[in-house]
Formats: structure tokens, sequence, C-alpha cells
């Protein structure tokens, strides 16, 4: 098991709790230069499971995403990062505790193993177990340059930097889009077993094929707000969770 | 006039060679012919407006006032230049004003501080010119380097705050990167003087009759002035950048250029 590193200001995040939303939007609005984006979103994330998010191109998915862990404000409304407005606590630690694996797999100058440093997590062997926990060998990839791993390699790399910080929720932006089939599948198996762990996921899709393998509970998304939204009340974990989606 | 170095049919005579090249240009179908005669007779209009304005401020019985006044004409220019050249980053031109403020300050100071040219009109305005002209040609490198940086790389920059790096942190590698490409050609050049090539003020004072000991000396004091304001300068303005490209929340603004 992997031990959060010390935290920043992390004491003022609310903490995990299985019978509140993950993440709250409430007649959230996003706009910029004059377009709107968003517009009137309420959602409530349940905090278990995988909870995927499908819709069109250009409905407002990854904007979604985005407020989660403030890369953006919402120009109307209010998120909420269990039960509190994300607004009112340190952005940085938010950050940490939202993992974010995006669409393109990002990886930075430098090894395998220099990319986990920029987490701030230095302990070589939670390093090492981080790699391993993805499926990458640490002995095999850990000194490998990160330019020349793959893109499921690279993806998997991405998403072993956000464990390693042993994140409260992660968020994920269509982090198949750019991989092969195999690859992919084995993202979502990776990501699946990290939400049997206990960690929320939000996951962000174009594909009902995979809304249908990974999803326990399905949100909508078309024209910048939500338009459907199923639950499921069996949480794998034996958990209940009595919060309600507030989406329309 | 008959004292000046150069008469005025020699610059015509120079001139002939702008001719030159606007032939090989349309010669060659490089399309470069209006603009080597724009820049010619722009630098010809500018340098003759220039000479009127200091043959003013220059003049014996002029207060240095009215030399420093010029200084800061000079410094307002550049600020706006810069604005024009980068116009994606907001505030730019107010930010280059500062820097090159605090490079006049720094460089300027320590030249007539300590003694090395006495505080003059015939120094002031001069040295501050060179050094406004070189450190607005640095700013306007790194500020574009920056944008590109930061266009090119946005991807990298927000995975790097998704981490929870402080937007310093993450912006680090990045305003590194454009801080070292505006200052490499400065330092490309004063690596190379006297070997590959003559700078211009050294030329200038040779032709005017200067011994060559004495022009290497100025030369040697209007290089370092140049490389420390350039270095000074481009420090200051990446700072700037920083806060600017980035919100109080660190949020990674958008430029109009993404």
């Amino acid at each position: 098991m992997l031990r959060r590193p010390d935290p920043r200001p992390a004491a003022s995040l609310p903490t995990a709790d299985q019978t509140n939303a993950v993440f709250g939007f409430d007649e959230v609005g996003f706009s910029m230069r004059g377009k709107a984006i968003l517009r009137d979103l309420s959602l409530e994330v349940p905090a278990w499971g995988v909870t995927a998010v499908a819709g069109p191109s250009g409905s407002g998915k990854s904007t979604l995403t985005r407020l989660c862990n403030r890369l953006i404000d919402a120009t109307e409304g209010t998120v909420r990062f269990r039960g509190v407005d994300v607004r009112d606590l340190d952005v940085l630690a938010l950050r940490r505790a939202v993992g974010m694996v995006f669409q393109r797999p990002t990886v930075f100058e430098g090894t395998a193993m220099q990319n986990l440093e920029v987490t701030g997590v230095h302990d070589r062997d939670l390093q090492r177990s981080a790699l391993a926990e993805v499926g990458l060998d640490p002995d095999v990839f850990g000194e490998r340059e990160a330019a020349t791993l793959s893109g499921g390699e690279s993806q998997r790399l991405c998403l072993a930097r956000v464990l390693l910080m042993r994140p409260d929720v992660v968020v994920a932006d269509e982090p198949t889009a750019a991989l092969d089939q195999a690859a992919a599948r084995q993202l979502e198996e990776l990501v699946c077993s990290v939400s049997h762990r206990g960690v929320p996921v939000l996951w962000v899709t174009h594909d009902p094929e995979q809304v249908e393998r990974i999803a326990d509970h399905r949100v909508v998304m078309d024209n910048g707000t939500v338009v459907g939204f199923t639950r499921s009340d069996e949480d794998p974990a034996g958990s209940t969770d009595p919060a309600n989606g507030a989406a329309p | 006039m008959t004292d000046a170095p150069v008469q005025l049919w020699g610059v015509a005579a120079s001139a002939l060679l702008v001719g030159v090249a606007i032939a090989l240009s349309a010669r060659a179908g490089l399309g470069l012919g209006r603009s080597l005669a724009g820049a010619s007779l722009r630098a010809l209009v500018q340098l003759g407006l220039l000479g009127l304005v200091l043959t003013a401020v220059l003049a014996q019985g002029q207060p240095i006032a009215l030399s420093w006044a010029w200084v800061a004409v000079m410094i307002g220019f550049a600020g706006f230049t810069v604005h024009r050249r980068v116009p994606e980053v907001p505030g730019l031109g107010t930010l280059a004003a500062v820097a090159f403020t605090a490079a006049a300050i720094v460089t300027l100071g320590v030249l007539f501080g300590a003694r090395v040219f006495p505080v003059n009109a015939t120094t002031v305005v001069p040295l501050a010119g060179l050094m406004i002209g070189n450190v607005m040609t640095a700013t306007v490198l790194l500020a574009r380097r920056v944008v590109a940086e930061f266009h090119d790389k946005r991807w990298e920059i927000e995975a790097r705050l998704a981490l929870g790096q402080p937007s310093s942190q993450a912006a680090a590698p990045y305003l590194r990167d454009a801080l070292r490409t505006a200052l490499i050609p400065q330092i490309e050049t004063t690596r190379a003087v006297g070997i590959i090539f003559l700078p211009g003020a050294m030329v200038g004072l040779l032709l005017a009759g200067v011994e060559p000991m004495d022009a290497v000396q100025v030369q040697l004091v209007v290089m370092y002035l140049v490389l420390g304001s350039v270095a000074v300068t481009t420090s200051v303005v990446a700072l700037g950048l920083r806060r600017t490209l980035f919100t109080a929340e660190h949020q990674l603004r958008v430029l109009s250029h993404n």
C-alpha cells in the first residue's frame, strides 16, 4: 500500500466520505470569449465506482473535468469537492487529491523515474511500486527515456504519476483516445482496479462500448449540459451511497 | 560639415549597395525588394530625425534633465514597440518599460557611479540608446519564445499544474529555455567579437580617427553594458511574464495565440 506523501496544506481538504458525492455541480456555467461551453449544469458524482461521462464532441465533457481540479473556474454556479466549494480549498492541495489523467499521454523530459519525481514524492521504493502498479517493470522501464515509450506505456506512466500521490479521486479525460485497442483495454482494467480499491473515478469517453465495459454510473452530456444520468445502487465495496443525482 | 568623417554624397553612394540588394532580390525572385527599400528609407528618416533631436539635446548649455527626458521617451517607445510585436501577452509593453528602466538604473548607475564616463548629454543619450536598442531586441525574442513555448507545451504545463505544482515551478523549465534563447545570441556575439567581426561602435570610433586601443576600451565597456543590461532585462521580463501568464490560483491563462 502506497503511503500518501507529506501533504501540503491538505488538512483543509474534506476527508473521504462514502455517503457524500465526490463532486457536486450546482447550476454550473462556463464561458470563454463570450461563448458558452457549459450551461446550467447540475450533477452529483457518486463517491464510489466509475462514473462514465459520455457525449458527442464539443458537448463540454473535457471542460467538466477541468473544473474538478480548478485548472479552470466556473463562470457561474458552484463546483463542490466532497461538499465544499472548490474555491474555498487550497488549490494545490485539491489538485494533489484529484489525480488527473489527460487525453494526450503527457510525459516530461527525462526517464520514467524522473517523470515520477515531478510529483514531489522522492521515495525510490514508492516510485518503483507505482511503476509496478501500472504494469511497468521498474527494472525495465525505470531508466528508459519517457519519450521512447509507446502511447500505452506513456499513458500508464501518467497514471503511475497520479497514483503515486495517492489521490482521493481519479479524473480521466478520454485517456484511451490516443491508444490502440489492447493498450486501451489494459488502461481500463488498471483504472477499474483503482476504483475497486475504493478510489472513485470520473471517466470521460465518447465510446458507448467503453461505457458498457467500465461504468458503474452513466452521465450523458450534450450541448454543454447533462441530459441523462443513471446511477448504480450496488457498491461493490459494500457501502451504500444515499446521495442522489441532481441531474435532469 | 567638411570635418564630418562621411559626407552626404558618401551616404548616397552607400545607398547604391541597397540598390544592389534590391536587384539581387528581384533576380532571385525573393520578393524582398519592397521590404529592403522600405527598411532603408525608414532608417534614413528615423536617423535623420534622431540627428535633429540629438543636435538639440546635445547643444551647449542644454540642461542634463533634457537628456534624461529623452531617455524616458526612448524607454516608452521601446515598450510600445515590444507590445506591438508581441500583442498576445497583455500588459507586456508596460512590463518591458519597467524592465528597461530597471536595466537602465543598474547599468548606467554602474558606469556613471564608477566614473567610467562623465555624466553629460554626450554620454547619457548614446549609452542609453545603445542599451535600450539591444534589450528591446532581446525582450521581443524572449517574449515570442515564451508565447511559442506556452502554446506548444500547454499540455505539459497543465499536466504539471494538475500534479499540484505551483505555477512558478510548472513554468520554470519553459521560461528557462526561453531565457537561454534570448541570451545566447548576445553571448555568442560577445564571444566572437574581434575574431569574426568588428562591432559597430568600434568601427565608428576607428573611422572617426580614435586610437585602436582607446576604441577597444570603449567597445569593451559597451559590450559589457549590453550583456549586463540584456541579462537584467530578460530576467525581470521572464519573472513578470510568469505572473502575467498565470492567475493567482495557478491557472494558465489563454493567450490570443492559443
